[in-house]
């Protein structure tokens, strides 16, 4: 297996506040790796720096083999991204939405066509694919993100919260779809979430954070096993390790739009 | 195929260092393609709701039916040869473009709110092909305000210049006027980050930027202070451009070539300066 991910001491300050501390971890290719922790974790800035959208402030982190900092055009070439927020254009159609990003990643013209098709019949919105994303589910426009992130076949796909907002049905058809691109194209999955069980059942590995700190890395069994508990839950080994469930991170204007974000999905 | 640098091992991208001229060409050849990819990207949208191009013609029909109709009778303007209507009509134009383009930069915030705007800079767009792309848009939106104005001055009796070259260039004065202002309205937007302050500035800016120009009066009319204004407000250019385009009887002042250079160079160094500063919504 070869290494996709690496981050050394990767760390970033807001005005001073240290959000994402001396973060190490790595990632090899095809895993689904998980970035679990409460609100304000830090998980979102990591994926934000990973992705080349926010410099660290310090510390190094190389994707797909890339420096995130020095070579960010490869970085950005190799990597699929849905964000935590919704990323699809409500006033275009949904295969508007996807021709557009073809047209971005630089997807020939003779493959473009065959290329949506085939990803909006993956993801099963073939026959609303002249529809509008906002007449779309919230469900439905999670698929069409996925697939649009995954159309140029990047090596690494980061998600930030792909399931917030969702209900458990919608959820379940969210992930399977994911693996589904993910046995097909090999790719390296890295996500976030504030969900045990989601953790549990995808993840081959996971870390978790808090307070912008990884407090444990390893897989969800040996993370299990790691505890004094005889059949231990990953939301006790959550507790064991960061001391707490809850904690207050974002501030009035995050939480709003995060509701917004969640009342459109949902 | 699979996308480019895809195998490349890490470090084989210190190929950037002097860009040659074929490079140069490439790089050159995929900016204006992203850009027009951004622009039919809103164009698209604007396709599903049409409607937005016809409240917002109402304006300008206002300005040239009642103020152009009663300032035309006044005799007071001193424009030359040309009746008062002939004069604003263009400067009418100008100001639409201005109108529409300078609160264009408040999409960028809602989309901001969603998760539109990460998702475009973490593609492997050029910002400044972003920008770009997003404000010939804003000048796209005006030209069918440019088509209303044009019918209704005809209507008025405003000797029109039908030339299809001189129309040619009236839509490129459009395209750039639009781009130039909307990119303004952009940078104001990633700096202030709030709909409610943008809202604020914006308002601020549209009527020192209209009064301070030639658009319905002459720079010669103006106070010696004032006219110092008009000469740095890019609207003048404009302004006189579309003075010399439109009418039959239209000259410029300042030299069609000038106007564009002074635009066109505006507009540079505005993508410019709003490319630097687009990523920053998302931090």
């Amino acid at each position: 297996m070869t290494m996709v991910l690496e981050t050394q001491s990767l760390t970033r300050q807001f005005d001073g506040r240290i959000v994402v501390d001396r973060l190490t971890i790595t990632v090899e290719g095809g895993e689904v790796f998980g970035l679990l922790g409460p609100n304000g974790a830090g998980k979102t800035t990591t994926i934000k720096m990973l992705t080349t959208l926010l410099p660290p402030t310090s510390g190094s982190a190389r994707v797909a083999g890339f420096d995130i900092v020095r070579q960010a055009g490869e970085v950005r070439r190799a990597i699929g991204y849905v964000p935590q927020l919704i990323s699809a254009d409500g006033m275009l159609t949904g295969y508007e939405n996807l021709l557009i990003f073809a047209k971005l990643y630089d997807i020939p013209r003779r493959q473009r066509q065959s290329r949506i098709e085939e990803a909006l019949a993956l993801i099963g919105l073939s026959d609303v694919a002249n529809r509008l994303v906002n007449q779309y589910s919230g469900g439905m426009i999670r698929r069409l993100e996925i697939a649009q992130s995954m159309l140029h076949q990047p090596r690494v796909l980061f998600l930030d919260e792909p399931t917030g907002g969702l209900d458990p049905i919608a959820r379940k058809a969210v992930w399977d779809h994911l693996l589904q691109l993910r046995d097909r194209h090999g790719t390296t999955v890295v996500f976030t979430t504030h969900l045990m069980e989601e953790a549990d059942a995808f993840c081959s590995r996971l870390a978790i954070m808090h307070g912008g700190k990884v407090v444990a890395n390893d897989t969800p069994a040996a993370l299990k096993a790691s505890i004094e508990k005889p059949n231990a839950t990953l939301d006790e080994v959550f507790i064991h390790y960061a001391g707490t469930v809850l904690e207050e991170g974002d501030d009035f204007r995050e939480t709003a739009r995060l509701r917004r974000a969640a009342r459109r999905l949902g | 195929m699979r996308p480019q640098g895809y195998d490349a091992p890490p470090g084989a991208s210190a190929k950037m260092t002097v860009p040659r001229p074929a490079q140069f060409l490439a790089a050159l050849g995929a900016f204006v393609r992203k850009t027009l990819v951004v622009a039919e990207l809103e164009v698209r949208k604007l396709r599903h709701d049409v409607t937005e191009l016809f409240t917002r013609a109402v304006q300008p029909a206002l300005w040239l039916l009642v103020f152009g109709e009663v300032f035309t009778r006044t005799h007071a303007i001193p424009t030359g040869d040309l009746p008062y209507l002939d004069f604003m009509a263009p400067g009418i134009l100008a100001q639409s473009v201005l109108f529409i383009a300078i609160f264009y930069g408040i999409a960028v915030i809602w989309e901001r709110d969603l998760g539109l705007v990460h998702k475009l800079i973490v593609s492997p767009t050029p910002r400044t092909a972003l920008v770009l792309g997003k404000g010939l848009s804003a000048g796209i939106r005006a030209l069918s305000q440019a088509l209303v104005i044009y019918l209704l001055a005809a209507l008025l009796g405003v000797r029109i210049n039908w030339n299809p070259l001189a129309l040619a260039e009236v839509l490129a004065a459009v395209l750039l006027g639009g781009a130039c202002f909307s990119t303004l309205s952009l940078i104001i937007a990633c700096l202030v980050k709030t709909r409610e302050r943008f809202m604020g500035i914006g308002q601020l800016l549209t009527m020192p930027l209209f009064f301070a120009s030639n658009a319905i009066y002459p720079v010669s009319m103006m106070p010696a202070w004032l006219r110092v204004l008009a000469y740095a407000n890019p609207l003048t250019y404009q302004v006189d451009m579309m003075r010399a385009l439109m009418l039959a009887d239209g000259t410029s002042t300042f030299h069609l070539a000038v106007d564009f250079s002074v635009l066109g160079g505006a507009t540079v160094v505005l993508v410019v300066l709003a490319g630097c500063l687009y990523p920053n919504v998302v931090r």
